[in-house]
């Protein structure tokens, strides 16, 4: 899958939308690599394209041109069902509004995310364990999203993005909706599942302060990365 | 994982999931109630024929089993003339008068002959006629019509006693004197049809074929094969009507489930999100949206079956004697048919649609 090298590999990415007969350039060329066990964040204002970054190397959405590898695989050339096996299996998601399914409860939604991996097993998963320990969140699980905090619900949103163990974790914003208190529990959380569980982390903010808990800080501003560290450019 | 998904979908939106199972019951309940009550007039009609006692029956000429007998074109002279028959041991004959409505008659009957025929009416209160203008009703009419014994009641816009009160099951719900009856609809002498009682049951192939040299052109049945006449596949139309019916359901539950899934799809549209997100399929999708149609069309038709059986106990209470309602389990897989068919394409278009969404605009959607 990833025979040691980059984990994401992005180079000269472009994507244009079209709105209309206009088309709106959301990224510009972009060169970007993660290399395993990283936690990169990407900060930049509204518009710089660091969300549409996150939407194509997380398979939500093609790339208009250029290289994008994710884990060893070539998105550039995958398909729809592909990136759905991709979402299923390589990558998962943190967003800023938590996306927990309202009707079912914290350990079910842990469940679906496990289910359409193709692991239904109901034995004893002591690794899982430790991270619900870690998360906190181990007393809550039969709770439903509404009778939890904003804080909780997040923790129950990173279990379940690391429950079927992705390549790569990928955080929107996973702040956005926090108070001080909890985003600096949330953000420690993902540093902790960084630094004990070796997981790789993309994580865009326009939150310096939430920046500063990645390993390195990619700006991006005007569908461009402006900076990032030396090492990590393409 | 699927299936609790579908049924927390379900039950987290109560009152959406009751219209809809309500909307898909109504078709349901009324497949289900005019097959019942087709059904259950035919039985009905062949238990009143049985009912009668005899062994054979002899119609006017160019009449089938089940077409009206309200004429009476049959010289009463034939009475005679049967009775002279080897085997045949009684011959009454009847004229029979529409009343309001087309599912209301009076059959004009002449008693000690009738008594003879099938043993006499099981009387449960007053008894047999006294008077010319007197009527025997059975205890479905009585009680629709809400008369007792010794009542006078309006019919064919003259008054009459009501003499006694029967059992049903015998012929007709509402009787008369054949003479009198005869006389006031200007058919003196003439009768609607005949019917034969023969020395022994057995005898009733040889008198048949006896008679039908006799009596060129007349339908005579044996009472048995006629009993076997009255299924809905021997009543023109019925069929042909009950299958519109049934499209006509169908289409009413591809509708309800098409917009019910329809707005639940669009009330679920970030939900899909989250789920695509996760890296579910466009097959999950569309099996998830298709499972919970499905389920709402079995607890639809389940309601259905319910409705069927308060529609009945109301038709049983108001017009027992006009729609005897009938209970036909041996139709309720095709009414679930009938949902699941209409559930299952209405709710296509939706679960093709969800399935479709794109994951970063559901994730968007408020």
């Amino acid at each position: 899958m990833n025979d040691g090298g980059p984990i994401i590999h992005v180079e000269n990415l472009r994507k244009v939308f079209r709105v209309g007969k206009v088309e709106v350039e959301a990224l510009r060329g972009v060169n970007l690599t993660v290399t395993p066990g990283e936690f990169v964040s990407i900060i930049g204002p509204s518009g710089s394209g660091k969300s549409t970054l996150f939407h194509i190397v997380g398979g939500l959405t093609p790339a208009t041109s250029g290289i994008v590898r994710v884990a060893g695989k070539d998105l550039s050339r995958m398909s729809d069902a592909g990136r759905t096996i991709l979402r299923k299996q390589t990558v998962s998601f943190v967003f800023q509004r938590f996306n927990l399914l309202p009707t079912l409860t914290a350990a079910d939604n842990i469940a679906v995310a496990r289910h359409l991996a193709g692991r239904n097993h109901t034995g004893a998963d002591p690794e899982f364990e430790q991270i619900l320990d870690l998360l906190g969140i181990a007393k809550r699980l039969h709770h439903k999203p509404n009778e939890l905090s904003g804080g909780e619900q997040q923790r129950v949103a990173i279990a379940r993005a690391v429950v079927n163990r992705p390549a790569i974790l990928l955080a929107d914003e996973p702040t956005g909706n926090l108070d001080s208190v909890n985003s600096q529990t949330v953000l420690g959380l993902l540093k902790r599942l960084n630094q004990e569980l070796g997981q790789t982390i993309l994580m865009i903010t326009h939150d310096p302060e939430a920046a500063a808990y990645g390993d390195h800080i990619v700006s991006m501003r005007d569908g461009r990365i402006v900076s990032q560290p030396p090492a990590r450019l393409a | 994982m699927i299936q609790k998904l579908v049924w927390e979908n379900v039950r987290h939106r109560p009152l959406r999931t009751l219209l809809s199972a309500l909307l898909i019951a109504i078709p349901v309940t009324l497949v289900l109630t005019l097959v019942g009550l087709s059904r259950g007039m035919l039985e009905d009609h062949r238990r009143r024929t049985q009912g009668v006692g005899a062994d054979v029956l002899v119609r006017p000429k160019g009449a089938s089993f089940m077409s009206g007998t309200t004429s009476a074109p049959i010289p009463e002279a034939m009475i005679a003339f049967l009775e002279k028959q080897p085997h045949v041991k009684l011959a009454t004959g009847i004229v029979v008068q529409p009343l309001s409505g087309p599912f209301s008659t009076a059959a004009g009957i002449d008693l000690e002959k009738f008594t003879r025929m099938n043993g006499g009416f099981r009387f449960l209160s007053g008894g047999p006629f006294q008077q010319k203008d007197d009527v025997i009703v059975d205890q479905y009419f009585a009680q629709e019509q809400k008369v007792r014994a010794g009542d006078t009641i309006t019919l064919m816009n003259r008054q009459w006693t009501v003499r006694g009160i029967v059992e049903p099951g015998v012929l007709n719900r509402v009787f008369m004197d054949l003479r009198h009856l005869q006389d006031l609809t200007g058919n003196t002498g003439k009768l609607g049809q005949i019917y034969l009682k023969l020395d022994a049951p057995e005898n009733t192939d040889t008198v048949i074929a006896s008679l039908k040299t006799l009596l060129e052109d007349y339908p005579i049945w044996s009472m048995k094969e006629l009993a076997t006449l009255y299924t809905m596949d021997n009543v023109p139309a019925l069929r042909s009507f009950i299958n519109v019916m049934i499209g006509i359901a169908m289409v009413i539950g591809f509708a309800v489930v098409c917009l019910s899934m329809y707005m639940a799809v669009l009330q679920r549209t970030r939900e899909v999100g989250i789920l695509k997100s996760l890296g579910a399929s466009r097959a999950f999708i569309l099996g998830m949206i298709l499972r919970e149609a499905v389920l709402l069309a079995a607890v639809g038709t389940v309601l259905g079956i319910g409705l069927t059986f308060a529609g009945n106990w109301l038709l049983a209470t108001l017009a027992p004697s006009s729609f005897p309602p009938s209970t036909v389990p041996d139709w309720w897989p095709m009414a679930l048919l009938i949902s699941l068919g209409g559930a299952v394409l209405g709710a296509l278009y939706p679960g093709m649609r969800a399935a479709s969404q794109d994951p970063i605009e559901a994730l968007a959607y408020e």
